[in-house]
Formats: structure tokens, sequence, C-alpha cells
């Protein structure tokens, strides 16, 4: 199959992206008969749902262009976007397509928004993914891995079909083979930053979350090809950063690309997670479900929402601005953000050891005016530039 | 979340009950005991107020510090301001919880406690995990402060409405893998089952004498305010003292208080002295404000509002679902006081709750106070404010505020909507409230 245009392949993702009322999903399942299971940020292990036949589904708010009917009457101002914005998707029908939710614990938020869901949406399946904060096997593994059995259980008594280790491990295999394209279009990014702007390669990342992973495994690599050979992609000349703190309510793409206009190129960043919150291959086992649960305790990026029991609180950040080349990092987190705000001082400390320059500021899903961020980013990349000048 | 022993600081003024003279005598010792642990040689462990483990400690004679309660008395004695604005200095964002920028403010102004003395640094960072993401953050930030182990108990929430037995036993798991081993080698001391078994008989007697405090709230008039009075009641059972035979002794001492003023027909004491006429019984949902105690208490008590039931007297435990710490069961109890915890209830079961208060304790309304600062008690106040009302037909207030930061403490504005509630609530069930107040 040739890989289609990549205009082509842009205008798809970014329709898929744009798409609140999940066309994509509600033809799937017209396709398959299948279920289709939404998640919310960050993390869920798909590769499960996958093999019982279910779609997952990734959930990531709203934008600018959704008005907020009723789910401001479910949240006082000072609680962060992603939740109203859901709530009022789910409201407005938009979420129809959608035979229930995972709520992964990340935060107290998303925890009473699981509340609210149970109540909304007796009829749907509504799921508290109770990650655990202890990653030794035998107690937080143990825990875990019940939650998951629980979890297919329901998925069973919904219609899907029961879970098998030789389905699971097929799946397994066919996430692992998604994720290693998206850390390949990354590293083309660290490499080539030029080649792969962030505001591209983000609306892939967001139309992947509601394609089976067969066809956004196909999505990531017909992408990767067609950059790769763009000869009009030239270098350009911009700081290279880190974008750190927009792990759940995203920024509206109208900040990313504010940020790359202000000549910043973001070289590794925190979006849409939940494509590489496992950094490696999930390996082969006569256990597949012990190897999912297994990946998730050793080797789950050092998330915020994840407790940091060993090492240096902000190691991974330091340990990933140095391997991507960055001369500066942006702390750009959702306003009233827990787990992204309370984490801040402590990364901050991290790399302000190391002699990392930042900055910080905050947004949130609707924001529409990007003035201060772009004067703010803009300034923060010149002095980069000047400082690698000098 | 919170707790009141430090609502001494406004109880010295406030009344002359003898059961608060006994209490304030209590945390001065306690306090005196960690400013003096250096040279005694005693430990020191912090750790949070909800699913603390504090029979636990004490069968290690490890002596608990509350975080959340030095932020707490910090705002009562108005030094909140000037800790969060430390902690802003350095950083920390606005939008967060106040109770982690006070403590860190305090931490980095000399970590002065309540009675003055200098807080000793912990041999221990204890971080039970229960109902709240935010004290995973804010150990993570201690730990940064402190060279001491640290050892995190992960509580699984309730989302299902249900404790399971794979809940229980993670939890029970981890006492015995990793805090109880964790202890033993901070303290040198090895676990004494039996010793931990005496200390959970003790805090179930005390949890009975608390629960019939409680209750009390069922009588007109109602002896005690189960909001802002409740605050001292269940200090000593909520922290250090559980366990103890001076909790046992405190909870005798003050039930036997409360049901004079039952037998009496005696209101609450409020800071102001004795209340007057009963006119209004409310639930309360959420925290109160520290920073303006009084005034707030002041603003429910003048217009004859007596809070009834509260889900807040609970963030240290739902004794008065019928939990008992259980010696013949000593650390599965533990672990259900970890996971019954308030905060770490699903929303569908708080919103049972707080309909069933409004029913038992035969309340005219509810009120929410929903604070900025905590996203565990706000996120979702609104629909538990729309179903309460739904499902219990009886009207609801919201008012909003924070915890310790004062800059969030908007009085006339407070005052205002109280006054509009009270108002409404007359003009809902005039009958009602009428013959409430003539009793
Ligand atoms: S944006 Fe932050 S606080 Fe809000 S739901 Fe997401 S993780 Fe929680
Ligand atoms: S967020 Fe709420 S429960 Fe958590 S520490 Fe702050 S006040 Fe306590």
């Amino acid at each position: 199959m040739s890989a289609p245009g990549l205009a082509e392949l842009l205008e798809r993702a970014e329709a898929l992206y744009l798409d609140y009322r999940l066309g994509a999903v509600k033809e799937w399942k017209q396709r398959t008969g299948g279920l289709a299971i939404g998640y919310m940020p960050i993390y869920a292990p798909r590769e499960l749902l996958h093999a019982q036949g279910v779609l997952p589904v990734g959930l990531m708010g709203g934008r600018d262009d959704l008005e907020i009917i009723k789910g401001d009457a479910y949240y006082q101002s000072y609680i962060c976007h992603i939740p109203r914005s859901t709530i009022e998707l789910g409201l407005n029908g938009s979420l129809d397509a959608l035979d229930g939710m995972l709520f992964p614990a990340i935060c107290d938020v998303i925890r009473n928004l699981s509340g609210i869901w149970q109540m909304q949406f007796p009829d749907k399946l509504s799921h508290y993914l109770d990650l655990p904060q202890d990653f030794d096997p035998e107690m937080g593994g143990k825990f875990y891995r019940q939650d998951l059995e629980h979890l297919s259980e329901l998925l069973v008594q919904r219609g899907a079909r029961p879970l098998t280790a030789e389905a699971l491990a097929h799946s397994i295999e066919l996430y692992n083979a998604e994720r290693r394209e998206v850390q390949a279009l990354y590293e083309l990014r660290r490499l080539q930053p030029w080649k792969v702007p962030t505001h591209e390669l983000y609306l892939v990342l967001r139309a992947a979350l509601v394609l089976p992973v067969e066809e956004s495994t196909a999505m990531f690599r017909q992408y990767h090809e067609a950059v790769a050979a763009d000869q009009a992609r030239k270098p350009v000349d911009q700081a290279r950063v880190v974008l750190t703190g927009s792990f759940c309510e995203q920024p509206p793409l109208g900040l990313i690309k504010t940020l790359e206009r202000a000549g910043c190129s973001i070289v590794d960043d925190d979006f849409v997670q939940v494509h590489r919150f496992i950094r490696s291959d999930i390996p082969a086992s006569d256990d597949p479900l012990g190897a999912l649960v297994n990946a998730f305790l050793t080797d789950g990026m050092a998330s915020p929402t994840r407790y940091v029991d060993r090492g240096r609180k902000g190691d991974e950040l330091v340990q990933r601005t140095k391997a991507c080349g960055a001369e500066g990092l942006l702390f750009c987190a959702p306003s009233f953000c827990d787990p992204a705000l309370l984490d801040q001082p402590m990364l901050v400390r991290a790399v302000e050891a190391e002699g990392v320059p930042w900055t910080a500021f905050k947004y949130s899903e609707n924001s529409g005016q990007f003035q201060v961020i772009r004067e703010q980013a803009g300034t923060f990349a010149d002095s980069i530039k000047l400082w690698s000048n000098a | 979340m919170s707790r009141p022993d430090a609502a001494v600081a406004a109880a010295s003024e406030a009344s002359k009950d003898s059961s608060q003279v006994r209490q304030k005598e209590m945390i001065a010792r306690h306090f005196d005991r960690l400013a003096k642990s250096k040279e005694t040689g005693e430990k020191s462990a912090y750790t949070f107020v909800p699913g603390n483990l504090s029979e636990l400690l004490l069968s290690f004679d490890v002596l608990p510090v509350l975080p959340e309660i030095n932020a707490l008395q910090s705002a009562m004695r108005g030094r909140s301001a000037e800790y969060i604005s430390v902690a802003e200095k350095l950083g920390h964002s606005e939008d967060v919880c106040t109770y982690v920028k006070s403590d860190i403010g305090m931490l980095k102004s000399g970590n002065v406690g309540p009675t003055g003395q200098r807080l000793p640094d912990p041999d221990l960072l204890l971080l039970s995990y229960t109902g709240c993401f935010t004290f995973m953050k804010w150990f993570e930030l201690l730990q940064q402060e402190y060279s001491a182990p640290v050892s995190m108990l992960h509580v699984p929430y309730q989302a299902d409405g249900k404790i399971t037995d794979a809940m229980r036993t993670y939890v029970v798991d981890q006492l015995k893998r990793k805090v109880i081993p964790t202890l033993e080698q901070v303290t040198g001391r090895a676990y004494d089952e039996d010793r931990l078994k005496e200390c959970l008989a003790l805090s179930a007697k005390a949890e009975d004498d608390l629960v019939a405090v409680l209750k009390s709230a069922r009588n007109r008039p109602s002896p005690i305010d189960s909001y802002f009075g409740a605050v001292y009641y269940v200090g000593p059972i909520f922290s250090s003292f559980r366990g103890t035979q001076e909790a046992v002794d405190y909870y005798k001492a003050l039930r036997e208080e409360i049901d004079e003023r039952v037998a009496k027909k005696q209101g609450p004491v409020t800071p102001e002295g004795e209340m007057g006429a009963e006119r209004f019984r409310i639930v309360v949902e959420g925290p109160p404000n520290w920073t303006s105690f009084r005034q707030f208490w002041k603003m429910f008590s003048d217009e004859g509002a007596v809070c009834v039931a509260s889900t807040y007297a609970k963030v240290g435990g739902m004794y008065d679902l019928g939990f008992r710490h259980d010696p013949s069961r000593p650390l599965e109890s533990l672990a259900e006081y970890c996971l019954g915890c308030y905060t770490n209830l699903s929303l569908p079961t708080r919103i049972d709750l707080i309909v069933k208060y409004l029913q038992e304790y035969e309340a005219d309304g509810f009120l929410i106070n929903s604070v900025k600062s905590c996203n565990s008690f706000s996120a979702g106040q609104l629909h538990i404010l729309r179903e309460v009302e739904a499902r219990s037909g009886r009207p609801g207030g919201f008012i909003e505020s924070d915890l310790v930061d004062p800059r969030y403490f908007s009085a006339a504005n407070i005052k205002n909507r109280l006054e509009s509630y009270f108002q409404m609530l007359q003009q809902k069930s005039p009958s009602s409230v009428g013959l409430a107040a003539a009793r």
C-alpha cells in the first residue's frame, strides 16, 4: 500500500482530533460490533481491552471551540478545565458511542469525576483504575492484577470476549509495535526537529487515540516515512526545548504553534503520554497479564502522578533533557493542576542543579489568547540562542 | 486532611469546659515531648491525619507529627499568610493546596510549632496516603528537606463504595512488609503485636464515647455543634492520642459533660459562650476555614444555626457508621480504618451519607463550604449539592473559602450568603423552623 500524501494524512489526523462526536469510533463499532471504552489520561492498559475485542478510546477533554453549557455547573472556577469539558461531552451526547469509561488514578479531580460519571451514566461501565503506588510485584503488582482481572470480567459482562493469554500476547505485540513507531518519531524529532514539527506530531498522536492500534501504527509509520522523505523541510535555527507539565489537560493546538513560532523547537514533551507511558517493549511471556502488570510497575514514566520511591525527583526529566540535547525547559502546566504544579518546584530544583535554563507558564485547554506566552517564550528562546552563540 | 487539636488556640478563650482544658494540657504535653525528643531519644514520625497509624506508632513509642495540624494551627495563630508567602516565593504555585504551602513555609521559617517550641526533624516520614493525592506530593516535597527514611502506604480508593478483600490485603501486605519493618529499623525494636492490640482496645473504647458525643446532636436542642465544635471533640482521636488511656479518659469525661448538657436541654457552647435558641439545624460538608474560624462560627451561631452533623468530622474515621479499631484483627482493622476515612469514599457514597445525616439529625438543610485548596473534597461538590437537594428535598447552600489562606476568606461575602441562606430556610419551612426556635 502506498503511503498517502502528507497533507492528506495530516488532514485526516486533524479531522479525527477535531471530531468530538467520535465518528471513527462509531464506524468501527458498526463494522465490528465491538465495545468501545473511553479512558482518561494518562495511562490505560489498552492491550487488555484490545485482547478482548474492545476499542480503547483516549479522551483528553475539549478545546476552545467547545461551548461549556452544563460542565461549569459541575465545577468551581478553581478546578482545572478538563473535567468540565469531559462532563459536557458526556452530557451533550458526544460520547454516546462509548460503552464505558476508565478513570485512571492520577489525581483527586479524575477520581471524583469517576463518581459523577457513575451517577450520570448508570447504564455505562464506569471503572476507576486504581493504579498502584506501590511497585512491588507482591503488593502493588498483586493488587493491580486483581483490578485488571476485575475489569476484564466487567467487560465480559458487557459482551466483550473473555481474556485469553494468546490474545493478550498478540495485543501486547501490536502495542509494542505502535510504541516503537511513536518512539521512532520522537527520535527523529530529537535528531531533526525541523522534520517533525510538534504541532503536526501532536495531531497524529491525538488522532491515534480513537483508532484501532493496527491503524494507528500504520498512520505513525506513514507519517514518519512522509516527513523523512520531505526534502522541503530544511533545518531551522530554533532553541531546542523540552516541554513538561502537559500530561493531562492538553494545551490548545494554537499554543503549541505559538511556541514554535516564538522560536522554540520542542524536542521532547509529555503530550498524549499513553502512547509512551511504558518506556520499552513489554516482553513476550507465558503470563502476558503478569508482563503487562510488571511493565507498569517497573517501566512506567516518572510522571508527577506516580510516586517516586527510588532515585531523585526530577532525575528522569534531567536525563531526558540531556538525552535530547535540549537547551532549555518549558514548564507548561494547566492552571489548577495539582500533580503538575506540586511537582514543579522539585523539578525546577533538579534542572537548576544541572544549569538548565527554564521558564514556566500555565494554560487552560480553552485558552484563546497566547500573546503573553508568545512574548515569554520568544524572550526565552532568544536568550537561549544568545547564550549558545556566545 | 486536617484536624484540629489546634483549635485549642481558639478554645483557650472560647470555652471553659473541663474537657477542653484537659485537651489543651494533653496537647501541650505532646508538643513538649516532641520538643525534647532529641534529648530524651524519643523518635518522631511525620504522618497525616486520615488513615493515620497512631496505634502502630504508639506500639513502637514513636511520636506523631501531623503537618496538616501544623498548617491549621499556623492559620489559627495568624501565621499562615506569611508562611504561604514564603512558599510561593520559593516557587510553589498559587493554585495548589495551602496546607502544603503553609507547612513548607513554616519549615523554612524555623519549624516552630504551636507551643512556640521547635518541632524535631523526623526520624521517619510515614506517608499513609489515604483520600488525597496531594499527600503524596507533599511527602515528596518533605523528602527533599529531610534525610529520614520514607515509608509509603498506598491506600486504594473505595470507588465502588465498598472495601474489597483485595484492597484490605494490599494494605495489610504493605503494613507487614514495608511499614512495620521500617518502624523496626528506625526504632531498633521488634514489632509487638500484643502492645498494638492493647492500644487498639483503648482506641475502640474512646471511639464508643466519641460516637455517643456526635450522636447527641440528634437531641433538640443539640448540645453540641458538630462542625465547629466537633473540631475540638475529634482532636485527640484523629491524631496523636488514639490508643492511649489519656484519650479514653478524655472521651469519658467529654461524654459525661455532653450527657449533662442533654439532661439540662442546653445547646452548644460557642466561642461567645452559651448559644441562644436553636433556630436551624444544619448538616455541613467540607472543611472549615481556619484563618477566621471564630468569625465563621459566629456567623452561624448569631443566626441560631447549629451544625448537627458534618462530613469534616469524619475525615479521621467513620466511627459513627460503626467502624471500631478491633484488637482481634489488628492489621486488618488498621487497613479498614485507612480505607474508610471520609475523603476515601466515592462521590455517590458521600451523597448517601449527607442524605442520611439530614434524615437522622432532622436537619433543616445543608451547607457546603467549598475550599479552594482541596480537590479531594471540592471537585464534585456542585454535583453533591444538586443530588442531595433532589434526594432529600432539603435546601442546600454553597459558600467558597479556603483552609489556611486568608486571601480567600471574604467575610462580607460569606456572611451575606449565609444570611440569605438562613432567610431562605426560614421561608421554606417556617413551621419547623419556628418549632425549633420555640423549643
Ligand atoms: S489537569 Fe491535572 S488536576 Fe486536572 S484532572 Fe488532569 S491531572 Fe488532575
Ligand atoms: S488537598 Fe485537601 S485532603 Fe489533600 S492535603 Fe490538601 S486539604 Fe488535605
